[in-house]
């Protein structure tokens, strides 16, 4: 029974720890979606956000006003990226946007360090990353309160997005952008108001994210390698799918720490680092548009 | 022949003035001017690369011409974004089919309506296929979902870009029913730049020929049909 109850925490706490890649991800399919590239400075994002966060509450701001202050801060972000990179850009090849975010990346990198430093910082939310006691009362699992909190969070974001975007006009408008920006733009789709709305909803996206991983791992720069955790979940997602993030991200986490616990010792352990590249990499090779993207078809 | 019109042609509602569109140092379009009478239905023709898809984009804001100015019902437009033309009452169809995939067809036209309302009723109502629009609906239907979608943001006036290219004869027998339907019924004036001369001369009030990013005539189908210009801008004339 033991094994059992074990084996359900592992799950669980895997399915959790899935949430936030499902998060990072979510970020990424967002500007996917409007677009059609992938965005490189998302893990940039996710850093510079949490880091702003960070270094506002330690000028002496508090929590909800700091975290008001970030979100209009990425706000200013999404807008300065879709007036001095996206629109001098427009309508040239997908592949030259990818290297725009690359350097993108570099850029949000380097502000953010210039303006809060480089030393690793505490996020303190209030909440430990501790076993919630009257879950070990009534079920017997050990679940961290962190990870419960994080899951909560992203979930509500994660539905409130698709919501959005399934049932607005601004989804609407966006779905159309995504299709066809010319056509969309014809029938007097503000393309602008849409790439800034994305590019800012991608911008608290990674704030939330940043937040969660910043309070369990430390507000640093590695934050921004941790985005690329997000690679394998988009992979079996699929690039343009929210559901498909979230799914994806639940699978890898779930696997990561199933592996990890039941395979580790026979790798000697911390296999969780590449397992879900090796998943991806049968995705690839198996089902390469991932679980919910679209099929990919090439005329010939 | 002189059949009553429910919208007798009217007066200019767009006026093209002194334009002219470089790509570097390529002249796609050189001190043109045209102007549009309210309720006409106008065909731009010419031979391939004369300027026609250019001059449609520059009224339509994706290109901003170096000279001239464009007055759509007396507002000059400046420099302007096409949702903003879309705002103003001016729609259009591309030469190439630009229909959202990934939508149904029903979804591509209330996109154009920008409304939310329940498709599955309109859907039974109109009896319109489920499918995608890329996926089993044939050619004819998908360029006529792009009319409707340009239709349906209640724009008054329309700038076809090839609406019959690739058709049958059934099919652009059809689209030509369909065009003077909408223009008699709702009175929308039209731009249509097309190469089938029969249809041009059947239901164009006025015609725009372009050569080489000039204007060479500008007037009734029958008047510039007998233009000596035009006839050898269209059948090649040997310099000697």
């Amino acid at each position: 029974m033991t094994e059992v109850l074990f084996f359900i925490e592992v799950v669980v706490a895997g399915l959790l720890a899935g949430t936030m890649y499902s998060l990072v991800a979510l970020g990424f399919v967002l500007i996917y979606k409007a677009s059609s590239t992938f965005n490189f400075a998302q893990g940039a994002m996710v850093f510079f956000a949490v880091l702003a966060f960070v270094g506002f509450m330690e000028l002496g701001l508090p929590f909800s006003l700091a975290f008001v202050v970030t979100v209009l801060l990425m706000v200013l972000v999404g807008f300065c990226t879709e007036r001095m990179v996206l629109n001098p850009l427009m309508n040239q090849s997908e592949d030259t946007l990818l290297m725009a975010t690359i350097g993108l990346g570099f850029v949000l990198e380097g502000l953010a360090q210039a303006a809060w430093g480089v030393e690793v910082r505490r996020l303190d939310l209030g909440i430990g990353d501790f076993p919630i006691e009257w879950i070990i009362d009534v079920f017997g699992l050990f679940v961290s309160a962190l990870d419960l909190t994080a899951g909560i969070v992203a979930a509500v974001l994660i539905i409130g997005l698709a919501l959005i975007f399934k049932y607005t006009r601004m989804g609407l408008g966006l779905r159309a952008v995504a299709d066809d920006p010319g056509a969309a733009s014809s029938i007097g789709i503000p393309l602008k108001n849409i790439m800034l709305l994305v590019w800012s909803a991608a911008g608290v996206v990674a704030l939330v994210a940043g937040m969660m991983w910043g309070a369990r791992a430390g507000v640093q720069f590695a934050l921004v390698d941790l985005a690329l955790k997000a690679l394998p979940v988009l992979i079996i997602g699929g690039f343009s799918s929210i559901p498909g993030a979230i799914i994806g991200g639940l699978i890898i986490g779930a696997t990561e720490k199933v592996l990890e616990v039941y395979l580790g010792p026979f790798f000697g352990g911390a296999i969780e680092g590449w397992a879900p590249y090796v998943l991806a990499i049968f995705f690839l090779l198996y089902r390469p548009e991932g679980l919910f993207g679209e099929k990919i078809i090439r005329r010939v | 022949m002189t059949i009553e019109r429910n919208f007798p042609i009217g007066e200019p509602v767009l006026e093209v003035k002194n334009i002219s569109l470089r790509f570097g140092g390529v002249k796609a379009i050189t001190d043109s001017s045209f102007s549009v009478l309210k309720h006409e239905i106008k065909a731009i023709i010419g031979p391939n690369g004369a300027g026609k898809s250019s001059l449609l984009n520059c009224i339509n804001g994706i290109y901003q011409p170096q000279e001239g100015s464009i007055a759509f019902k007396g507002e000059v437009l400046g420099k302007i974004t096409p949702n903003l033309i879309a705002q103003k009452g001016i729609s259009r169809t591309f030469q190439n089919l630009a229909l959202f995939k990934r939508m149904s067809v029903l979804d591509n036209i209330l996109v154009g309506r920008r409304l939310h309302m329940n498709s599955n009723f309109l859907q039974v109502a109109f009896q319109l296929p489920k499918a995608r629009s890329e996926e089993k609906v044939n050619h004819g239907l998908q360029k006529k979902v792009e009319l409707g979608r340009a239709l349906a943001t209640e724009a008054d006036f329309l700038m076809l870009d090839e609406p019959m290219a690739g058709m049958n004869v059934e099919e652009k027998r059809e689209m030509c029913r369909f065009i003077l339907k909408v223009n008699d019924e709702i009175g929308t004036t039209m731009v249509l730049i097309e190469h089938d001369m029969g249809v041009v001369m059947d239901i164009s009030d006025n015609v725009v020929v372009l050569d080489y990013g000039k204007i060479i005539a500008d007037g009734p189908p029958d008047e510039v049909r007998a233009n000596q210009e035009v006839i050898d801008a269209y059948l090649g004339v040997s310099h000697d």
